[in-house]
C-alpha cells in the first residue's frame, strides 16, 4: 500500500490478503486497485423477499419487516422506507442484526 | 459509486495520524491523501468522482483513486449501496483446548476485605454447601482433568485462587508437584502461579516458589492508609504492617519470576499515581495492574461518575508516564497499559470479553468447574466437573449466547474489538445477569482505549522497535 501504512500486526496481514486478494472479472488481468465489492440484493441471502404457497408473507421464516430494511440497506427499489438522509439516520441505530433486531426498528412519522 | 466512511476511530501520536478500524482492529497510518479524503467523507457521503474533482486543487485524480482503493481495501470506507459486512461468527469447536486451570483451593480467608465478592453482599458462591478447603483428591482429579482438556497444548498453566490461598499450603504442595510429575511424564510444561494477600508468607513457602518457579501476585491496596480502609483482619485491624516485611523479603528472595501487585479501587481509593509510586518506587514490586471493585452500585464502596473520571486522569497520568519510560528505553510498571498495547498491536478483535469459559475454567472447592475463578462455586453457572469432564454443551450454549454479535449495545461502538462488553462477573454483579455488556462503564472504556491508542502511535512513530517486544 502506498498511501496507508500498516502498523500493527493485524493490519499487516489484511495487507497481505489484499496483495493476493483475488479480483473480478471486469477487471481484467492484472487486477488493479479499483474496489469490487458485490453491489445489490442479488448478492445477499435474503429470502424476505419470497411470498408463501398462498402469496402470504406471515409464515415466512422472516418477518416482513426485513423487506424494508433490505430496501433501506442494499437495494435501490423505491420502498417505503423512511429518509435516512435527511430525516432519520438513526432509524436503525438499534437493529445491529436484522433478523434478530428488528422489533427494535424505530417508527418514523413524516 | 456513493461512498461513506466505515466504522473506525482516528488518534494520533507523535505526528502521525492513525485509523483503528473497526471491527478488524488493524491500526493503520495516514498519508496526507487519504486524511482529506476521509475528512471530506465526514461531511456526507459522496461519490468517487465527486472526491477526485473537490480535491484537485492539491493532488491528481490518479493519486485520489488509488488512496480510495487502499481505503476500500481495508474497509476505511465503503460503498453506499454495499450490503453491511457481516463478519462471519465463527462458531466454537467442540473441544476448546484447555490453556489456564484456576483452582479455588479454599473460600476461607483471613482477611475480611469489605469489599470482597467472595464474601460480601454480593456472593455468588454457595458458601454453605461447599467444603471450605479443597482436599488433595480433589486437586489430584483436577491436574488430570487439566491435562486431559489440554489436548495438544505443549504448555499449561495451574493458577491457586482462593479465599486465601496460603490457607491450603499443604495441598499446593502436593498439588503442584503431582502436575509437575504429570506433565514430565505427559512431555508438557506446567507454569504455575497464584495470588495472595501475602500475611501468610514465610521462608518455607518463599522457598517452595522459587525451587517451583511459582508466579506470584500480590493482592494488596497501596501505603498503609489506603490498604488499611478495607484490607482488614476480622478484628478491624489493618493488614499493611503485617505484610509489608513479608514482601520485602518476598522480594528480595524469588527472583525466579517477576512479583506483581494487583489493587482494587474503590470510591475511597482512587488515586492510582500514588499508589503506583509506593507500590513499584518505594517497594519494588515488578509491575502494577489496577482494577475496579467489583460490586453492585448501591454500595458506598462502588465508583460512581465522579471516581472514574479521577480514576481516568490517574490512569492517563501513568500512562503518559509510561510513554516517556519506554521512549527513554527503560521499563515502567504499570501493567494495564502494557496489557492493552499488547492486544493492539495483535489487532485483537474479540468475539467475547476474556477467555473464561473458552481456554481458561475455575474450578471450585468440591470440584465443579466454571466460568473462571469468579464463578466456581456457584452451582448457576456450572459447566461440568473435574469428575465428569466439561459439559460441552452448556459450554457451546454459553459462548453462543455471549458473543459480541449478540450485544446490540456494542455493535456501533469502536471499541468493541477490545472490550467485547466487558467482565461477565461484573455484569452479572451490576445488571444481574451475565450476557449485559457494562454500560455503566463505556465512556470509560473508550477514553482509555484512545489514551492506549496515542502511546500505541506514539511508540510507533518514535520506537517502533519497542513494539516487537511486545
Amino acid at each position: 500500500m502506498r498511501h496507508l501504512k500498516s502498523i500493527n500486526q493485524k493490519a499487516q496481514r489484511i495487507e497481505g490478503v489484499l496483495q493476493n486478494d483475488v479480483v473480478a472479472l471486469q477487471q481484467g488481468p492484472g487486477g488493479g486497485t479499483g474496489p469490487h465489492v458485490p453491489l445489490g440484493c442479488s448478492f445477499v441471502f435474503s429470502p424476505g423477499w419470497e411470498v408463501d404457497s398462498n402469496g402470504g408473507t406471515a409464515g415466512l421464516c422472516q418477518p416482513v419487516e426485513r423487506d424494508l430494511f433490505d430496501c433501506h440497506l442494499t437495494c435501490f427499489w423505491p420502498a417505503h422506507v423512511p429518509d435516512l438522509y435527511n430525516h432519520a439516520p438513526d432509524w436503525t441505530a438499534k437493529c445491529a442484526s436484522a433478523q434478530k433486531d428488528w422489533r427494535k426498528i424505530d417508527l418514523v412519522f413524516p | 459509486m456513493m461512498l461513506r466512511r466505515g466504522e473506525y476511530h482516528t488518534f494520533s501520536g507523535a505526528d502521525a495520524r492513525y485509523l483503528y478500524l473497526v471491527p478488524s482492529a488493524a491500526v493503520v497510518e495516514l498519508d496526507d491523501v487519504s486524511h482529506a479524503v476521509l475528512e471530506t467523507l465526514a461531511g456526507g457521503d459522496r461519490t468517487a468522482n465527486d472526491l477526485a474533482e473537490s480535491l484537485s486543487s492539491r493532488w491528481s485524480g490518479d493519486e485520489i483513486r488509488s488512496s480510495i482503493g487502499e481505503l476500500l481495501g481495508v474497509r476505511a470506507i465503503q460503498s453506499v449501496a454495499a450490503p453491511p459486512v457481516t463478519p462471519p461468527t465463527v462458531k466454537a469447536k467442540r473441544s476448546i483446548p484447555l490453556q489456564t486451570l484456576v483452582l479455588n483451593v479454599t473460600s476461607k480467608c483471613n482477611l475480611s476485605c469489605g469489599y470482597c465478592y467472595e464474601y460480601g453482599e454480593d456472593r455468588i458462591v454457595e458458601s454453605t454447601t461447599k467444603p471450605r478447603f479443597m482436599d488433595e483428591a480433589t486437586a489430584k482429579q483436577s491436574v488430570d482433568f487439566m491435562f486431559a482438556e489440554a489436548g495438544d497444548s505443549p504448555s499449561v498453566n495451574l493458577t491457586f485462587f482462593g479465599g486465601e490461598t496460603l490457607l491450603n499450603f499443604k495441598m499446593l504442595k502436593s498439588a503442584l508437584a503431582y502436575a509437575k510429575q504429570r506433565g514430565a511424564e505427559l512431555g508438557k510444561q506446567v507454569h504455575a502461579s497464584l495470588t495472595t494477600n501475602a500475611t501468610l508468607l514465610r521462608e518455607e513457602i518463599v522457598d517452595w516458589f522459587i525451587e517451583n518457579d511459582v508466579g506470584v501476585t500480590v493482592s494488596i491496596d497501596g501505603a498503609r492508609e489506603q490498604q488499611d480502609k478495607f484490607r482488614v483482619f476480622s478484628n478491624g485491624m489493618g493488614s499493611y504492617d503485617i505484610i509489608l516485611p513479608r514482601i520485602k523479603d518476598l522480594l528480595a528472595r524469588h527472583k525466579r519470576r517477576p512479583v506483581g501487585a494487583r489493587v482494587t479501587l474503590t470510591g475511597q481509593n482512587l488515586d492510582v499515581v500514588s499508589i503506583y509510586r509506593h507500590l513499584f518506587e518505594e517497594i519494588g514490586f515488578w509491575e502494577v495492574g489496577f482494577a475496579p471493585v467489583t460490586t453492585s452500585w448501591q454500595r458506598d464502596y462502588a465508583i460512581e461518575d465522579e471516581g472514574f473520571r479521577q480514576l481516568l486522569a490517574g490512569f492517563q497520568t501513568l500512562a503518559a508516564e509510561y510513554l516517556e519510560v519506554s521512549l527513554a528505553g527503560r521499563r515502567h510498571g504499570f501493567s494495564n497499559v502494557r496489557d492493552t498495547l499488547e492486544e493492539i498491536h495483535k489487532g485483537m478483535s474479540k468475539s467475547h470479553p476474556c477467555g473464561a469459559g473458552f481456554g481458561l475454567l475455575g474450578v471450585a472447592t468440591d470440584g465443579d468447574v466454571a466460568l473462571c475463578h469468579r464463578f466456581a462455586g456457584s452451582d448457576s453457572h456450572k459447566l461440568g466437573s473435574v469428575f465428569n469432564g466439561v459439559d460441552h454443551a452448556a459450554q457451546a450454549t454459553f459462548l453462543e449466547t455471549h458473543h459480541i454479535d449478540n450485544k446490540t449495545d456494542c455493535s456501533t461502538c469502536w471499541a468493541r474489538p477490545l472490550c467485547a462488553g466487558g467482565c461477565y462477573h461484573e455484569a452479572h454483579t451490576r445488571y444481574g445477569t451475565t450476557t449485559q455488556p457494562n454500560l455503566h462503564y463505556c465512556e470509560w472504556i473508550r477514553a482509555w482505549t484512545n489514551t492506549c491508542l496515542e502511546v500505541y502511535g506514539t511508540l510507533a512513530a518514535k520506537r517502533p522497535d519497542f513494539l516487537e517486544h511486545l
